[in-house]
């Protein structure tokens, strides 16, 4: 009976750590190439998770589905606010552009607020309470569905990354900046596609945790919290890293709940991020500076 | 036949205090009283704050069908208790006479301070910790529960519907948030639950994070004890979370009841989980559907908040209107808004017809009104019904908890 308790509190930490991942993935991939750190990244989840509701109540379309524009729209967001509003600052000292995204983090959170109020909303699809047995787990089809979908955005980053010319171009901007510049590379455009596109798995992430969680605007310090954390753990600007860190999480907090006790599960994070500042400052998968 | 026209000493005293009082009565009548009502309206406690506000925006209409004059300053404490306390600083400044709210236990207990200080009534409409009453504020009175009477009486009433249904728990799990209400009751469970003599085994207490995605693995380990009844306090996103991991992993106890915590009543409840969110159970002070005040303050609620349910709102509504209505009658009766005469008449108000459950809304020694009731409420059709006790009941309990499968 307790081995089967273990299997499903680790089987629902693996699901959830992939969504977690992916949230994280949008955060990891702007610090390690734009080096800066989006203070309003819950915020912009938050917004994607109301963009899936929104297209899921009004036109009925399946968040797995909706994830697809949304994170379109995202990267379109992005790429415009890299443009116009964060680019003056990526040189500035980095207390400026703290400031600059906390503030964008207080629009977002009283923007959402002022529109849909306080009360948490959900998208309520036809299968959100199925679930299938395996065994003596049980497994819920959603996070399931919301788990594959993150690897498969994930994997499509990579990807992106690795095999084409801009991911290329975008990674040597990383690597070496001013290198970059040397060769002709046009940074200020190629910074805002990556900001584009962290925002892009944002949205995605967003529009999935929807499926699993309710959407309100308070919720959205947390996610930014629980992105840096996953962040730390895994290294920072490594995207492997991430998705390491939102699995750690996910399991550390579903076991933590089990063996020590349910609300100790956000402690069983920072204990683990406190760990890893202290024996990899650099995170598991990162570079040292 | 001739009339003696000779004044005793009694008269020529009556005559005189009355001569006295008169002013002050004509002034009052002349006069308005300015409360300010204090509540969360933003930030984390903001669903609760503005289901309350909502009864605040009712509440004048039928204060003045009432005879009552008043006028209600609306400020929001934004969920913070230093917002909350120089909200009250600032309120005072700017004429309000009483005070109203906060929802929070920590909000109230700091405007409370500045009420003392400034001397001016502070109604307390809904917050439970149970220190607001016993810190010997001379310049407060508190019209709600307090966490201990919340669970004893939340636990009485499971005790009510086992006999009502004749059915039995053989094991419970106590689940709750770990915040600061969360563990208030935590605690008023582990001092009531041996004294109240239930025989159910109480086989677990878990302690949740509210600010946690899900409670899939919390729900997990229920499951895994497999009690009979499942005893919970939580807010609305947090029900809404543990009824959906409870569907999800197929866990059907015989009963789902809160004794004595918000969450089961919210529209964002019925929202989210449409027929899933009936039977569940909490006994909570409530509204008396039966009572002519709250009918008429339904009303008055309906015209005000045409968007809104009545059934949903009427915890916090009617405990609002309440704290509005025992100001607005303390000023009637002291005929003055001079904080200490007004704060005498709120000590002394009797109040037999109101919209809550209970007897008499009176204030003891230490400001707490002793006569507040439950009720078990149960959500049916997806609107919270009274179903004990039977005086004031719409409906007959629904136990066991009908299968989660089919509902929809």
């Amino acid at each position: 009976m307790l081995w089967s308790l273990y299997a499903n509190v680790l089987v629902q930490g693996v699901l959830t750590g992939l969504v977690y991942g992916l949230m994280a993935l949008g955060l990891s991939v702007i610090f390690g190439v734009v080096r800066v750190v989006n203070f309003a990244h819950g915020e912009f989840a938050v917004v994607g998770m109301y963009a899936a509701f929104i297209l899921f109540r009004s036109f009925g379309i399946d968040p797995f589905l909706s994830m697809l524009p949304i994170a379109l729209a995202f990267f379109v967001i992005g790429y415009g606010l890299q443009r116009t509003l964060i680019n003056p600052f990526v040189s500035r000292p980095e207390h400026e552009q703290f400031i600059l995204l906390v503030g964008v983090a207080i629009i977002l959170v009283n923007g959402t607020l002022m529109i849909f109020g306080p009360d948490a909303r959900s998208a309520n699809l036809p299968y959100s309470f199925d679930s299938w047995d395996i065994g003596p787990v049980i497994v819920d089809k959603v996070r399931v569905y919301a788990a594959i979908a993150a690897l498969a955005v994930s994997g499509l980053l990579f990807a992106f990354f690795r095999f084409t010319d801009t991911g290329v171009a975008i990674r040597a901007c990383a690597d070496n900046l001013t290198g970059a510049a040397v060769v002709g590379l046009d940074v200020k455009k190629l910074y805002a596609l990556t900001f584009g596109l962290g925002l892009a798995c944002v949205g995605a992430a967003g529009a999935l945790m929807v499926t699993l969680t309710d959407a309100t605007p308070m919720i959205a310090p947390a996610y930014t919290l629980l992105a840096f954390t996953i962040v730390i753990i895994g290294g920072m600007g490594s995207m492997t890293g991430a998705i390491v860190g939102g699995l750690l999480i996910g399991v550390a907090e579903a076991l933590a709940s089990v063996l020590i006790a349910p609300s100790m599960k956000t402690m069983a994070s920072f204990g683990l991020l406190v760990l890893v500042l202290a024996l990899r400052p650099q995170g598991l998968l990162g570079k040292r500076a | 036949m001739t009339q003696s026209t000779r004044l005793s000493r009694r008269t020529v005293m009556v005559g005189a205090a009355a001569a006295f009082a008169a002013p002050a009565i004509v002034k009052a009548q002349g006069q308005t009283l300015k409360i300010g009502s204090l509540l969360p309206r933003s930030g984390f406690f903001a669903q609760a704050g503005q289901s309350m506000h909502r009864g605040a925006l009712a509440a004048p209409e039928l204060l003045a069908q009432l005879g009552y004059r008043v006028e209600i300053v609306h400020i929001d404490t934004e969920s913070n208790a230093d917002v909350a306390r120089t909200q009250a600083e600032r309120a005072i400044n700017e004429g309000c006479h009483v005070l109203t709210g906060a929802f929070d236990s920590g909000h109230t207990l700091a405007i409370a301070q500045v009420t003392e200080q400034r001397q001016i009534p502070f109604v307390v409409n809904v917050a439970a910790a149970p220190q607001i009453t016993e810190q010997g504020y001379k310049f407060l009175v508190r019209n709600f529960q307090t966490g201990g009477q919340l669970v004893t009486n939340g636990l009485r009433l499971i005790k009510d519907v086992m006999d009502a249904k004749s059915i039995k728990f053989d094991k419970a799990v106590f689940l709750h948030a770990n915040d600061t209400f969360g563990t208030a009751q935590r605690n008023a469970m582990d001092a009531i639950w041996p004294r109240v003599g239930l025989p159910i085994e109480l086989v677990d207490k878990i302690a949740y994070d509210p600010r946690a995605q899900d409670l899939s693995v919390e729900v997990t380990r229920i499951r895994s004890l497999n009690p009979d009844l499942v005893m919970c306090v939580t807010r609305a996103s947090d029900a809404i979370k543990m009824v959906r991991d409870m569907v999800r992993q197929r866990f059907q106890p015989k009963a789902i009841i809160s004794p004595g915590s918000p969450g089961f009543y919210d529209e964002e409840f019925y929202q989210a989980l449409g027929p899933l969110a009936d039977f569940v159970m909490f006994g909570l002070p409530w509204a008396n559907p039966k009572a002519t005040m709250t009918q008429a303050f339904e009303r008055a609620f309906v015209k005000a908040n045409p968007n809104n349910r009545f059934a949903v709102d009427s915890f916090n509504a009617g405990f609002t209107f309440e704290g509005l209505l025992i100001a607005a009658d303390a000023f009637k009766r002291a005929g003055t808004t001079s904080g200490p005469q007004l704060m005498e008449a709120v000590r002394a108000t009797n109040i037999t017809d109101h919209v809550m459950i209970g007897g008499p809304i009176t204030f003891d020694a230490k400001g707490q009104n002793p006569n507040i009731g439950s009720a078990l409420v149960q959500n049916i059709r997806r609107t919270a019904t009274v179903v004990l006790p039977k005086d004031v009941a719409l409906a007959e309990p629904v136990l066991p908890l009908p299968a989660w499968q089919g509902r929809s």
